[in-house]
C-alpha cells in the first residue's frame, strides 16, 4: 500500500512537472484558413519545417469549408477565440482593420521600404499609414486558356497575341448546329467568372482609360475609354456572335468539356483542368492592346496577425509570419497548390516564369492591378446587370454603362462615407 | 423542502406541471424569441459583424422602401405566392380527388408523387438547372431543337426565368398536398354521398356542394402552409441562379435571398434585419388574414 502510495505521489510529481515545463517552453499557436485539399497540405508542409526550425513553437493549424469561412472567421475573431494567424482575402482587410482586429506587422521585422521592394507591387494595397497590416505567400493573376485541339482542328497556329487577333480567332473557332444554335464558342463570356476583373482592369485600361480614382473609391469607366471597352466586350456576343452569356451554364464547364476555343481565367483553375483527360489546354498571357498596352488582375489572399495574439504568442506569430512570406514558402504553394509567388524574386526564376503553364501567369504580374473593393460581389453584379440589360432589354452601350457606373458609385459611397 | 411538503396534492400537481413545462418554454426563449427580439433591435442598427453595433433608428426601413430592388424584390414574392399557391392547390386536388377513385395501383402511384417531397430541393434544383440550359445540354432545349423549334431561354429571360424557378418549386410541394387533400377526402363521411345518390345528384354538384364545403379545413391549412412556403422561396432560387443570384436582372430575387446577400455577401446585418422584419411582417399579416377569410365562409 505504502509502495503504491509512493509510487502514486511520484507519478503524479513527474506529470505536473512535465505539464510545467511543457508550458514554460513550448508556444501553441492556432492559424485558420480554408478547406482546398492542396492549400491545406502545403500549409502542413511550412508548419512542419517552421516547427522543426522553432522547435518551441507548434502551430495548430483549423479549417474550414470556403462557403462558412468567411462568417465563421466574422464571428470567432471579434468574440476572442479565434486564431492568431489568420488567412483573409485581400479584400476583407478593410473591415479587420477598421474593427481593429488585425495588428500591424512589426516595422523592424517587416521594414515597409523592404516589402515594396521584395514584393510585387499589388501588395501594397495592405499597406495602411507607414505599416503593413498583412502579407500574402502566393497570388493569382489572369492568363488566356485556349484548347489546342481546337487550334490544331481550326488550323490555327497559336494564341492571339492582340484583342483584334482574339476577336479573328474566335471566329474560327464558332461552331453552330443546323438550327443556328452555338455548339462551340469561340471565347467562353460571363462577368459573373473572371471576365468583370477583364473588364474593369484589362480592358478598360487597354482602351486608354482608367477604371478607378481616388483609390478605389471613384468609378471612372463611364467614359469613352470604358465605352470602347464595353463595346468590344458586349460585341463577342452580340456582333460577333462568337460566345453566349450561360452556355454550357458555367464558363469552366464548357471550357473542360472541349466545346469553347479560349477561355479567360485565374491560376487557381490550373488543377482543376489538369484533372480533365483527354483535354489538351495551353495557356498565354491576356491579348495586348492594338498599341502594345498590357494589363492583368491580381488578387490573393493575405496572413495577419490578429489582435488575439500578445505576448509570447505574438512573438511566435511574427516568426510564423515571417516564414510564411520567405521565398522558401513561396516555392513550397507554388508546387502544392500551383499558385504563384508573391515575390519577383521566387516568382521570376527561370524555372518558373519559363514553365509551359505558369510562365504567363508570372509575366502577368509584372503589370498587374488589384481592384480595391468594397463590395465584391455588389460590384460584380453591377458589371453582370450591364450586359444583361444590353441582352435582354436592348439597351445601348452608352445607357447601361452610365447605369453600371451609377451603380456601383452608390455601392462605394455607401462603404466609404 | 419543507416548505414542498405542505402544498397540497395538487399545487404539488401544478409545481410539477410548470416545472417540466418550463424545460420547453426556457428553449423557446433561447432559440426563438431572444434572437426575433435581437434581429428586431439589430434592424435598427449598423453592423458589419466584426465591429461594434450603432444605432442608427430607422434608418435601415428608409433605405428599404426607397430602394428599387426591394419594391422588385417584394413583387416578386408575391408572383411566387399568387402563381404557386392556386396552381399547386388546384393541381394537387385534381390529382388528389381522381387518385381517391382509382384502386389499381393506388399505393405505387401515390408514392411517385411523394417522392419528390422527399428528395432534397438542392439536388432537384440543380437537375432542373441543367434540363433548362440552351443547346447542346439542356434537355428540354434539345428536344425543341429536334423539332426545328426556337430555343426558350428558361433562365436567361426576365419573362420566363421566374415561373422556370417556380415549377420544380410546385412539383417538389406537391406530393405533401396530394397526402394531404387524400386524408381529408377520406375523412369525408360516405354517408353524405349515398345520400346525393339516391336523391339523383350529378357529380359536378356533388363536388361543389358536399365535397369542397367539407374540404374546406385542409384546404384552409395548406393555404396558410403553402402561403408561408411561397413566401419563403429560397432553396430553388439560390441553387438555379448561382451564376447570377436572383437574375438575369432581379427577375426572379425573392425578399430571403436578398436578405442572404445583404447578410452574408455585403455583411450589412443591420439592412437585412430590417429585411427580415418586413418578411416576418408579410408572414404574420397574410397568414392572419388567410384565416379570417377563410373562417367567415
Amino acid at each position: 500500500m505504502k509502495k503504491i502510495k509512493k509510487w502514486m505521489l511520484g507519478a503524479t510529481t513527474a506529470a505536473c512537472a512535465m505539464v510545467g515545463a511543457g508550458s514554460a517552453l513550448a508556444v501553441e499557436i492556432e492559424y485558420w484558413q480554408y478547406f482546398f485539399e492542396p492549400r491545406v497540405k502545403a500549409m502542413e508542409t511550412l508548419i512542419e519545417n517552421f516547427e522543426k526550425a522553432n522547435p518551441d513553437i507548434t502551430v495548430k493549424m483549423t479549417h474550414f469549408p470556403y462557403a462558412d469561412y468567411r462568417t465563421k472567421v466574422a464571428a470567432a475573431i471579434p468574440a476572442g477565440q479565434g486564431p492568431d494567424v489568420v488567412q483573409l482575402f485581400y479584400g476583407w482587410l478593410n473591415d479587420y482593420v477598421n474593427a481593429q482586429l488585425i495588428q500591424p506587422l512589426p516595422s523592424d521585422v517587416f521594414p515597409p521600404a523592404e516589402i515594396e521592394k521584395e514584393f510585387f507591387p499589388m501588395v501594397q494595397a495592405m499597406k495602411r499609414g507607414d505599416k503593413y497590416m498583412a502579407l500574402p505567400t502566393a497570388v493569382r493573376s489572369l492568363a488566356l486558356f485556349y484548347n489546342k485541339r481546337l487550334f490544331d482542328k481550326a488550323g490555327i497556329e497559336g494564341p492571339p497575341k492582340t484583342l483584334d487577333e482574339l476577336v479573328e480567332i474566335a471566329k474560327k473557332l464558332t461552331k453552330t448546329d443546323g438550327a443556328g444554335n452555338l455548339s462551340q464558342v469561340g471565347i467562353t463570356t460571363g462577368m459573373n467568372a473572371q471576365d468583370h476583373h477583364w473588364f474593369r482592369e484589362v480592358l478598360v485600361r487597354q482602351f486608354g482609360g482608367d477604371p478607378y480614382q481616388n483609390n478605389y473609391q471613384k468609378v471612372n469607366y463611364n467614359s469613352d475609354a470604358g465605352l470602347a471597352a464595353l463595346k468590344f466586350y458586349s460585341d463577342l456576343e452580340f456582333k460577333h456572335k462568337v460566345t453566349a452569356a450561360g452556355f454550357m451554364d458555367e464558363t469552366q464547364a464548357a471550357f473542360k468539356a472541349g466545346r469553347a476555343g479560349m477561355h479567360i481565367d485565374g491560376s487557381f483553375r490550373i488543377g482543376a483542368l489538369n484533372k480533365v483527360r483527354r483535354l489538351k489546354w495551353g495557356v498565354a498571357e491576356l491579348p495586348a492592346a492594338k498599341d502594345g498596352t498590357q494589363s492583368n488582375y491580381s488578387s490573393y489572399w493575405v496572413n495577419g496577425i490578429t489582435s488575439k495574439a500578445t505576448g509570447e504568442k505574438y512573438d511566435a506569430a511574427v516568426k510564423f509570419m515571417k516564414y510564411v512570406t520567405s521565398d522558401e514558402a513561396m516555392q513550397v504553394w507554388l508546387d502544392t497548390v500551383g499558385e504563384l509567388p508573391a515575390k519577383p524574386s521566387a516568382a521570376m526564376t527561370e524555372a518558373n516564369s519559363n514553365n509551359e503553364v505558369y510562365g504567363p501567369f508570372i509575366r502577368g504580374l509584372s503589370y498587374a492591378k488589384t481592384t480595391i473593393f468594397a463590395n465584391e460581389s455588389g460590384q460584380r453584379q453591377a458589371m453582370m446587370d450591364m450586359v444583361a440589360r444590353m441582352r435582354l432589354k436592348g439597351q445601348s452601350a452608352e445607357e447601361s454603362l452610365g447605369i453600371a457606373a451609377e451603380q456601383e458609385q452608390k455601392i462605394l459611397d455607401e462603404y466609404y462615407n | 423542502m419543507g416548505l414542498y411538503k405542505r402544498l397540497t396534492i395538487s399545487q404539488k400537481q401544478i409545481v410539477w406541471a410548470w416545472g417540466l413545462l418550463a424545460l420547453p418554454i426556457l428553449f423557446y426563449v433561447v432559440v426563438r424569441f431572444y434572437p426575433t427580439a435581437n434581429a428586431i433591435a439589430l434592424s435598427f442598427q449598423e453592423w458589419n459583424l466584426l465591429g461594434s453595433r450603432s444605432w442608427i433608428g430607422f434608418e435601415n426601413y428608409t433605405k428599404l422602401f426607397s430602394d428599387p430592388v426591394f419594391w422588385k424584390v417584394f413583387a416578386n414574392t408575391f408572383i411566387y405566392l399568387l402563381l404557386g399557391t392556386p396552381t399547386s392547390l388546384v393541381v394537387a386536388f385534381l390529382i388528389a380527388y381522381h387518385l381517391d377513385k382509382l384502386r389499381f395501383m393506388h399505393g405505387t402511384i401515390r408514392a411517385l408523387y411523394f417522392l419528390p417531397f422527399m428528395t432534397t430541393a438542392v439536388a432537384m434544383a440543380w437537375v432542373w438547372r441543367w434540363f433548362y440550359q440552351p443547346v447542346p445540354i439542356g434537355v428540354f432545349n434539345n428536344f425543341l431543337a429536334t423539332l426545328g423549334i426556337a430555343q426558350i431561354p428558361f433562365l436567361n429571360s426576365t419573362t420566363y426565368a421566374l415561373p422556370s424557378v417556380l415549377a420544380p418549386a410546385i412539383w417538389a410541394g406537391l406530393g405533401f398536398q396530394v397526402i394531404i387533400f387524400m386524408a381529408g377526402l377520406r375523412a369525408i363521411p360516405q354517408t353524405y354521398y349515398e345520400a346525393a345518390r339516391i336523391d339523383g345528384i350529378t357529380t359536378w354538384e356533388t363536388l361543389t356542394e358536399i365535397t369542397l364545403p367539407l374540404l374546406k379545413p385542409t384546404i384552409v391549412f395548406l393555404v396558410v402552409f403553402s402561403s408561408i412556403g411561397f413566401l419563403r422561396i429560397f432553396d430553388q432560387v439560390f441553387n438555379m441562379t448561382t451564376n447570377d443570384p436572383g437574375g438575369p436582372l432581379n427577375s426572379t430575387k425573392p425578399l430571403v435571398l436578398m436578405i442572404y446577400d445583404t447578410a452574408f455577401n455585403s455583411f450589412d446585418m443591420g439592412y437585412a434585419a430590417a429585411q427580415t422584419v418586413v418578411l416576418f411582417s408579410v408572414l404574420l399579416v397574410v397568414s392572419l388574414v388567410q384565416l379570417r377569410i377563410m373562417r367567415d365562409n
